[in-house]
């Protein structure tokens, strides 16, 4: 394994208290920061290799940079702390364990940027990471970290999963509904309140202490040539030991498994899901692939959140995807035609596969509904639900097609 | 408002309907009202602060009825039926007074595959109600929901703010006969 980065702090039993992460050399990295030049900053981010962790992979400091040199405004950084995805619990132990950790790469991330504002924007079933949070957020304030050039506004939300779209988030944190935004123009340009606004996922700004405090390179070697660092791994579903594992991003899916213990119920890999649910499914034969941004790409599928969910032999990929189907009619925001209106309908033909009252042309009809639809809406989201319903179909057709009368 | 006066045939109506108590004033205490008017100032619209009142508007009167909707749409000057959109997208916000308790078992992915169905007709069993439902007592409010992003701890639900991992039928009977 590689070196423990992220989760650094967590076998601390006070490691959500300022004075563990102090201990613990803790605020360090904002001391060097503070002192640097705010491009210095940007600079050693992007040469960290730095990519986001909340799901697109964009590369941090590529982000950071396209704030306008010429805006004389306020400049907002926003935290996406509204986890969501299918398979996916990284963020929640960041902020119950290392809260300080996510304060510390926001002061930082700040100075970069030139922002004296920042929000903080969790979930809102996250009641006890909130509590934690809000409560290290009072301690930072108490210090003289924060209110000295930076504030942060801890902000709850209320239950839905397309908040976690970083425009959606940012509607939802205006006090509207989240309905996701038109690109462009990016955040970057016009975001939260129509500021230049940074979206950054917890464990993304995380990453930023350890990059000032020991060095770009350092963190680019961590990980492959194109994306640096180490990440957390959530991993569940049918694995002997489900957990969060930190590992190199260069780490592959098949080692990632073992180390979670290997495959339980019956022993036998059928397929994983591996960057969360909207990412496509990959087959037993699929798992040598490295987890960065690229390595998945090539293999048809996404890190996103780097969700993994196994499933062995005895899993029913209908029943899965209908679980998925399901989740999509649900989240769907109903701003967008194509989301709205596929969802709802291949919910329902997927449910009545599973209970044996499919037609012989649902399975294409969905595949059809679900290629057309993808990229026609505002945002990702519809994108995310396609990736299960082509390759749950095209890598398990076999499967479906059992479950139809007179296919 | 700035969109007309507080519309009291909207409410009638809706009274009539049994969608709020008349019997119930809606408002915040002083106390309360200040927290709003902090709330507002902090972000740079006080639009922004509108979860969080609304948060704060259903711990008080215990969900958000059309009233409540009314209430706080005129502590930020906007129409109701701005307020009833976001109140409506959200899952969080109760638009009927639920039980005492709330139990939302996670039926996504990990969880399903950890064996959520088993548990939810568990609990369906015990309580004698479907998910959406409340008990006849009031005691509890039975939902199925999507990921709580606990899947480590699969199969999982969470009771009212607390995450109640690795659950099984004993460990539901268990919980339940702590809520009172």
């Amino acid at each position: 394994m590689a070196e423990i980065v992220l989760m650094r702090n967590f076998s601390h039993p006070d490691s959500h208290t300022l004075n563990a992460y102090r201990a613990n050399g803790g605020y360090a990295a904002w001391d060097k920061a503070r002192e640097m030049e705010p491009a210095a900053i940007t600079e050693a981010v992007k040469k960290a290799n730095l990519r986001g962790l909340g799901g697109a992979g964009f590369p941090t400091g590529m982000k950071w940079s396209f704030i306008p040199k010429t805006h004389t405004g306020p400049v907002y950084l926003v935290v996406n702390a509204d986890e969501g995805e299918p398979g996916t619990f990284k963020d929640r132990y960041l902020l119950e364990r290392d809260p300080h950790a996510l304060i510390e790469g926001m002061l930082i991330a700040a100075r970069a940027i030139r922002c004296t504002l920042g929000f903080v924007y969790i979930r809102g079933e996250y009641v006890q990471p909130w509590r934690r949070f809000s409560a290290a957020v009072q301690e930072a304030y108490d210090a003289g970290l924060l209110g000295r050039g930076f504030d942060v506004i801890v902000h709850r939300g209320a239950g839905a999963y397309i908040c976690g779209e970083e425009t959606g988030l940012l509607s939802s944190l205006e006090g509207k509904k989240g309905w996701p935004k038109i690109k462009p123009p990016f955040p970057a340009i016009k975001g939260a309140f129509g500021q230049p606004t940074i979206v950054n996922n917890v464990e993304t700004l995380c990453c930023v202490p350890p990059i000032i405090t020991r060095g770009a390179e350092w963190f680019a070697g961590l990980g492959t040539k194109t994306q640096g660092g180490t990440r957390m791994y959530s991993v569940s579903g049918r694995v002997k030991k489900p957990a969060v594992y930190e590992a190199s991003v260069s780490i592959t899916l098949r080692r990632l498994i073992e180390t979670a213990g290997g495959v339980s119920g019956t022993g036998r890999l059928k397929a994983v899901v591996p960057g969360g649910g909207s990412a496509a499914i990959l087959t037993a034969d699929e798992i040598d692939v490295a987890m960065d941004v690229d390595g998945l790409k090539a293999a048809g599928s996404m890190i996103g959140s780097a969700g993994v969910v196994v499933m062995d032999e005895s899993v029913s990929i209908p029943e899965a995807l209908m679980v998925l189907a399901r989740f999509y009619a649900h989240e769907s925001c109903g701003q967008c035609t194509p989301c709205r209106e596929s969802t709802g309908w291949i919910y329902k033909m997927v449910h009545r596969i599973v209970d044996g009252r499919g037609h012989k042309e649902d399975l294409d009809t969905i595949l059809d509904v679900a290629k057309r639809g993808a990229g026609t809406t505002i945002c990702a989201f519809y994108d995310g639900a396609v990736g299960p319903y082509i390759s749950y179909i095209e890598k398990f057709r076999s499967e479906f097609e059992a479950l139809i009368p007179h296919a | 408002m700035s969109h007309g006066q507080p519309s009291t045939s909207n409410r009638a109506s809706a009274v009539r309907a049994g969608l709020s108590d008349p019997a119930t004033t809606i408002s915040f205490s002083e106390a309360q009202l200040g927290e709003v008017r902090r709330l507002q100032s902090l972000y740079p619209d006080a639009r922004g602060a509108l979860l969080p009142v609304l948060h704060m508007a259903q711990e008080t009167f215990g969900y958000i009825s059309l009233e409540a909707e009314e209430y706080v749409a005129t502590l930020f000057d906007l129409s109701p039926a701005h307020v009833h959109e976001v109140v409506t997208f959200y899952t969080l916000y109760f638009r009927e007074r639920p039980g005492r308790h709330v139990v939302a078992v996670c039926h996504n992915l990990s969880c399903h595959l950890a064996g959520a169905p088993g548990i939810i007709a568990h609990l369906k069993d015990k309580l004698g109600i479907d998910p959406g439902a409340t008990t006849e007592d009031g005691r509890v409010t039975f939902l199925t929901v999507e990921c709580l992003c606990a899947c480590e701890a699969a199969p999982m639900a969470q009771v009212d703010d607390r995450y109640e991992l690795n659950l099984t039928p004993e460990k539901i009977d268990r919980l339940l006969e702590g809520l009172r």
